[in-house]
C-alpha cells in the first residue's frame, strides 16, 4: 500500500536526513515507527502524505506518486500532525468547509466521537485546550474514513481517560483495506494496538518486524539475576531485577516490551538483525 | 480489563475468553463477541484477537460459523477445565506444595480455610 524506494532527502545540503530508505507497508495493520529525537519521524511522515518531497527516490501510496498530490490521493490519506493549526471558526464551519474533500467522510461517526471524548459539538475551535483540539483532529481524522491513517505523537496532551477512548477508536476503526502509522515516543500507550514495528535511525529503516514475529524470536523478560550461560541482547537493570530481552529458545511465548526491544535494536544491531534474518 | 507484563496479550485474551465460558457469562452453543467488538472493549489490535480467535478454534473450544462469527462449542466447558487443570497441576502446585512443605502444614491443615472459601463462594461474594 505504501512503497518507499531508495529515499534519500535533506533540509539542508550535505548533511542528509534520509539515505537510500526503504519501506513497504501493507493495509489492516497498525505501524508503530519509532525512532530518538531527530532520526525523521516525522519528516517521513511528511514524505508520505505528499507535504515533503523526495530529493531522490520514490514515495508511491497506493500506486499514486505522494508529491503529485493528486486529488484522487489527497482523498484518501490523513494526517494528524503534532502541532495543530486550527482556523478561528467553530466545529461546523470547519466541518462545511473540510470534509467536503473527504468522499468517505462519516458525519455520524464523526457526531459519535466527539461525544465519546466529551466535547461539545458548538465549540469555538482557538477555545479549546490543546488536548481538546488534539481529540477534535483525531476524530475528524477518524471519521473521513481514509484508507491510510498516518499520526504523529497522537496520544501527546491526552489525559488518561481519553488515551483510553483513542485506543477504544482505534481498534474499532481498522480493517482490512487500511493503513494505520503512529509514530510514538510513548510506546507504553498503545503497545497493544501496534501489531508490527518500524524503527528508524542513521538515515535508514533498521528494523521493520510483525509484532508476532518479535515475540518467536525473542524473549521479552524480568529477572532476579543475570544468568552469565544465557544469552542477552539487551539488559536495563532498576529496582525490580533486570529487564532482558534475550533469544526465544524454548518456545515463549513472552509479551513484548517496546521500550526494551527500541534499546535493543539501537545498542546491538548486529546480534538483532542477524536473528531475524 | 488490565493485562500482565508476563505473558504474550492473545493469550490473556484466551484466558479471558476462557474465563466468561467458566463463569456462564458467555453460554455453550452462543455466539461470543465479535472480533471488532472484543478488540474495542480490551483495547486491542483487532489482529491480536484474531490469532486469539484462531488459538481457541484450534482447541476446539469456539467454532467459526462462516459470515456469522465464533461460537462456543458445546463441551468447552469441559475442554477449558481439563486445559485449566493441566496447566494449574504442572505450573502452580510444585510453588504451593513447596509452600506447605516450607510451613510444615498437611493438607487437612487446609481442609478448613478451604471449606470456608467455598462457602463464601457459594453465598456469592467476591474472591
Amino acid at each position: 500500500m505504501i512503497n518507499i524506494q531508495s529515499l534519500t532527502f535533506s533540509y539542508k545540503p550535505g548533511r542528509p536526513l534520509f539515505e537510500n530508505l526503504n519501506l513497504q507497508l501493507q493495509p489492516g495493520h497498525i505501524y508503530g515507527l519509532l525512532g530518538k529525537n531527530g532520526a525523521g519521524k516525522s519528516t517521513l511522515l511528511k514524505q508520505i502524505t505528499g507535504l515533503l518531497f523526495p530529493d531522490a527516490g520514490k514515495v508511491e501510496v497506493f500506486g499514486e506518486v505522494a508529491s503529485e498530490r493528486n486529488p484522487s490521493f489527497l482523498q484518501d490519506i490523513f494526517l494528524v500532525p503534532e502541532e495543530l493549526y486550527l482556523p478561528k471558526v467553530k466545529i461546523k464551519q470547519y466541518l462545511a468547509t473540510r470534509a467536503c474533500f473527504y468522499p468517505n467522510f462519516d458525519h455520524k461517526a464523526f457526531a459519535a466521537y466527539l461525544k465519546e471524548f466529551d466535547i461539545p459539538q458548538h465549540q469555538y475551535l482557538p477555545e479549546m485546550s490543546y488536548g481538546q483540539k488534539k481529540k477534535f483532529v483525531i476524530s475528524f481524522a477518524l471519521a473521513a474514513n481514509t484508507r491510510v491513517l498516518v499520526m504523529d505523537e497522537p496520544t501527546n496532551g491526552l489525559d488518561i481517560p481519553s488515551k483510553s477512548i483513542f485506543r477504544k477508536l482505534i481498534a474499532g476503526t481498522l480493517t482490512d483495506d487500511k493503513c494505520i502509522i503512529i509514530s510514538t515516543h510513548q510506546v507504553r500507550d498503545l503497545d497493544n494496538l501496534i501489531d508490527s514495528i518500524v524503527i528508524i535511525d542513521n538515515h535508514r529503516i533498521i528494523f521493520r518486524e510483525a509484532v508476532e514475529t518479535v515475540t518467536d524470536k525473542l524473549s521479552f523478560k524480568v529477572v532476579p539475576q543475570l544468568n552469565p550461560a544465557e544469552t542477552v541482547l539487551y539488559a536495563d537493570s532498576n529496582l525490580r531485577g533486570h529487564a532482558i530481552v534475550t533469544p526465544n529458545q524454548h518456545q515463549e511465548h513472552s509479551r513484548i516490551d517496546m521500550e526494551l526491544l527500541f534499546n535493543a535494536v539501537l545498542s546491538n544491531r548486529q546480534s538483532i538483525q542477524e536473528i531475524f534474518n | 480489563m488490565e493485562f500482565k507484563d508476563t505473558q504474550a496479550i492473545y493469550l490473556q485474551i484466551a484466558d479471558y475468553i476462557n474465563e466468561q465460558i467458566l463463569l456462564g457469562k458467555w453460554q455453550a452453543e452462543e455466539k461470543i463477541p465479535s472480533v471488532r467488538e472484543l478488540a474495542v472493549t480490551l483495547e486491542v489490535n483487532p489482529n491480536t484477537v484474531m490469532r486469539t480467535c484462531e488459538l481457541l478454534q484450534q482447541q476446539e473450544i469456539i467454532a467459526n460459523k462462516r459470515g456469522i462469527g465464533y461460537f462456543i462449542q458445546s463441551d468447552a466447558v469441559k475442554k477449558i477445565i481439563a486445559a485449566k487443570k493441566a496447566a494449574f497441576i504442572s505450573n502452580e502446585l510444585p510453588q504451593f506444595f513447596r509452600n506447605l512443605y516450607l510451613l510444615d502444614m498437611t493438607l487437612d491443615d487446609l481442609k478448613p480455610y478451604y471449606a470456608t472459601f467455598r462457602q463464601n463462594k457459594l453465598n456469592g461474594h467476591e474472591n
